[in-house]
């Protein structure tokens, strides 16, 4: 079975179709990358995904692992196994990262049947993370990626990817505001929970990330539509001639 | 004589008041003290909307009369009020119990008192006759109907001396319990007088006993706070969901004193807590801060008035509230700057967060600035919980009610952070703690 399918998906915002019936079928093990120009509807699909409320859907649908997605709270998803690091993480004064991560594994587990992680056990588990993340221990004691840089808010998402150790992990323009070394880490940190277990869909704009994290599979994206896909050879092809033969296409 | 007092309510208690009067504790002047304060509470009768320090509280519609005085205590409510109070204890503080209006001197700590501390029952203080001391602790200003109701009523309360250059490591803790299973008032007065140089921590929280109904809590505390000497209060209303609590406090500052207040109303169905501040020596520090927790129905207003009466003295406010279902919070912050206080530094901050369309929020802070060269200003925000960081919250797997407490946490965090003691401060997170896994 597949991991994620996403069947002639249909989204509305603010009564505005931006989703015009988009398939996307994701296997264990495999990594898709979604690439296509600003406004081509990519954070919307991971949003809807995700279970962001705002979006209407009209039509189609998203099974997980041959569940309806599309029926479930954003945290019932979570639970599940659907992790999407977001492009613009939010700050939360107030809410240590700490806090924040321990309670959000903890409800995890309860809504999976689990024990819960005690606090030292919870300590260790994110050191040990954080450390191949080289984030700094003090940013964990702060509010939740209040005063982060691009970058360190970035590391935060991969950092809490690898905690919660998701089934099919989204990952939304991770590659925006990073230096080439911010990159290099945080892809590492991705590359790092690729399994034939788990899948990954990279969304990106540019053809640079994939030097880092190679997909299986490459989809290009345009006005809410998948136009083309193909092998990682269809980023290179697309970093030569841009996106704009593609417009006409969608 | 005004058309206020021939209401209802005023007829009939001013009947009670003729039937109690000789219970009373105190005599000759404090008895004159008393009937004036009842005539003024008659004249005026309960405060409604168009009164303006009352408009959004308005006691004829919320409380509608006043209930007679409670029974004293019998064994059975003082059992209960100790399983009360048991509930809520607090590690390491001196404590102090007034049940149904009375001192209760089995269930508080009386023992080893630290030199320099003296703690006496108000009613004692009252008995022993005419003096300085007992006329002043029913003194009242007549023209709070409610205050001056207090004085007129008041049966008991505690009156704690610290003696100059005394600094308590022990807290003291004033517990307030209704016990009483019928429905009644309870009048009380506690004054507190710091000496020089002294410091002290003094909680007080209002409780109710298992079966105690739709009760009305009416105190009164006022403070001294000598020069140089340090008062940290912290306050926790947690009466029944029927109740009503009428408070007030009166607080003067000596030169370079420093009082520190927080408040937390999670519980009752109508409060009212009326704090007055004076900075009165120059140089005195004034922190007052306070969180409204409060959902269903409830009725929950502070309303300050800081007085910067001489130069030199900084005040700080911090007020959070947050309404769920039809809760009305209320909060009014009025800072007068007298025309002698130069270089006061006056701030306040006020937020409300609600959590449902009918709940309401009214903020309502005054400047009145009568010197030129002064730091003042003062800020209010009212809204709703970000939705992108609940999204972003519940895309990490908590559940919608988790995720709002913890943001609700750290809203109100931020007020309960100015507690001086650690221990406090856990205990106060805890109250929160306790009213947020409430409504989870
Ligand atoms: N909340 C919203 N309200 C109105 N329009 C939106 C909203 N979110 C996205 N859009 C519109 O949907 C289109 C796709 O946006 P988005 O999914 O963010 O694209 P991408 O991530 O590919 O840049 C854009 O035209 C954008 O303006
Ligand atoms: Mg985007």
């Amino acid at each position: 079975m597949s991991l994620l399918e996403v069947k002639d998906l249909k989204v509305r915002v603010e009564e505005r179709e931006i989703l015009h019936g988009l398939s996307l079928t994701v296997n264990p093990g495999q990594v898709h990358a979604i690439m296509g120009p600003n406004g081509s509807g990519k954070s919307t699909l991971s949003h809807v995904i995700a279970g962001k409320p705002g979006y209407e859907v009209t039509g189609g649908q998203i099974l997980f692992k041959g569940e309806d997605l599309l029926e479930m709270d954003p945290n019932e998803r979570a639970a599940k196994g659907v992790f999407l690091a977001f492009q613009y993480p939010v700050e939360i004064p107030g809410v240590t990262t700490w806090n924040f991560l321990h309670a959000a594994l903890n409800a995890q587990r309860k809504a999976r049947g689990e024990d819960e992680i005690s606090s030292p056990a919870f300590l260790k588990k994110v050191r040990e993370v954080a450390k191949s993340l080289n984030i700094p221990q003090d940013m964990l004691k702060r509010g939740v990626n209040v005063g982060f840089s691009g970058g360190e808010k970035k590391r935060n998402e991969i950092l809490q990817m690898a905690l919660f150790e998701p089934a099919v992990c989204i990952l939304d323009e991770m590659d925006s505001g990073l230096d080439i070394d911010a990159l290099r880490i945080a892809a590492d940190g991705v590359n790092a929970l690729r399994s034939p277990e788990r899948a990954m869909v990279v969304i990106t704009h540019y053809q640079r990330l994939l030097n880092y994290i190679v997909p299986d599979v490459v989809h290009v994206m345009s006005k809410g539509r998948v136009v083309k896909s193909g092998g990682k050879e269809l980023a290179l092809e697309l970093e030569e001639s841009g996106y704009a033969q593609f417009e006409d296409a969608a | 004589m005004n058309v206020v007092a021939k209401t209802e309510t005023g007829r009939a208690l001013g009947d009670a008041f003729a039937v109690v009067r000789d219970r009373l504790p105190g005599k000759g002047k404090i008895a004159d003290q008393r009937r004036e304060a009842f005539e003024a509470y008659e004249r005026l009768g309960l405060p409604h909307r168009r009164i303006e320090d009352w408009k959004y509280t308005d006691l004829r519609a919320l409380m509608r009369e006043v209930l007679p005085l409670a029974p004293a205590p019998d064994a059975a409510a003082l059992a209960r009020a100790a399983a009360a109070i048991k509930l809520r204890a607090i590690d390491g503080v001196r404590r102090l119990v007034l049940v149904d209006g009375a001192f209760a001197p089995d269930l508080s700590d009386l023992g080893n008192l630290d030199k320099g501390l003296s703690i006496r029952p108000l009613r004692d203080v009252l008995d022993a006759g005419d003096n300085a001391l007992s006329v002043q602790a029913i003194a009242t200003d007549v023209s709070n109907p409610m205050l001056a109701l207090n004085g007129a009523m008041a049966t008991d309360g505690v009156v704690i001396d610290i003696a100059n250059g005394t600094v308590l490591t022990q807290p003291l803790h004033i517990v307030h319990v209704a016990s009483g299973t019928a429905p009644a008032s309870m009048f009380t007065r506690s004054l507190l007088r710091l000496g020089r140089d002294a410091g002290v921590t003094l909680v007080e929280s209002y409780l109710a006993g298992e079966g105690a109904k739709a009760y009305q809590t009416h105190d009164g505390l006022i403070v001294a706070i000598g020069d140089n000497a340090r008062l940290d209060h912290v306050r926790l209303v947690e009466d029944s969901i029927d109740a009503f609590n009428i408070s007030s406090a009166t607080v003067s500052l000596g030169a370079h004193a420093h009082f520190n207040t927080f408040g937390l109303t999670s519980g009752g169905h109508v409060s009212r807590y009326q704090l007055t501040v004076t900075c009165a020596g120059e140089g005195s520090k004034v922190e007052t801060n306070g969180v409204n927790l409060i959902n269903g129905k409830q009725h929950a207003d502070t309303t300050l008035f800081m007085d910067h009466a001489v130069p030199h003295c900084a005040s700080r406010e911090i007020f959070r509230a947050v309404v769920d279902d039809r809760a009305h919070s209320v909060f009014q912050g009025r800072i007068i700057v007298r025309p002698d206080a130069q270089k006061t530094d006056a701030k306040m901050m006020t937020r409300a967060l609600l959590l449902s369309d009918d709940a309401e929020a009214d903020n309502k802070p005054e400047l009145e600035i009568f010197a030129d060269d002064v730091t003042c200003g003062h800020g209010a925000t009212t809204g709703a919980l970000d939705e992108s960081l609940l999204f972003y919250m519940r895309a990490r797997g908590l559940p919608e009610k988790e995720a709002q407490a913890l943001l609700i946490q750290a809203f109100v965090g931020e007020a309960i952070e100015t507690i001086a003691s650690d221990a406090l401060r856990e205990v106060a997170i805890a109250t929160a703690q306790r009213w947020l896994k409430a409504r989870a």
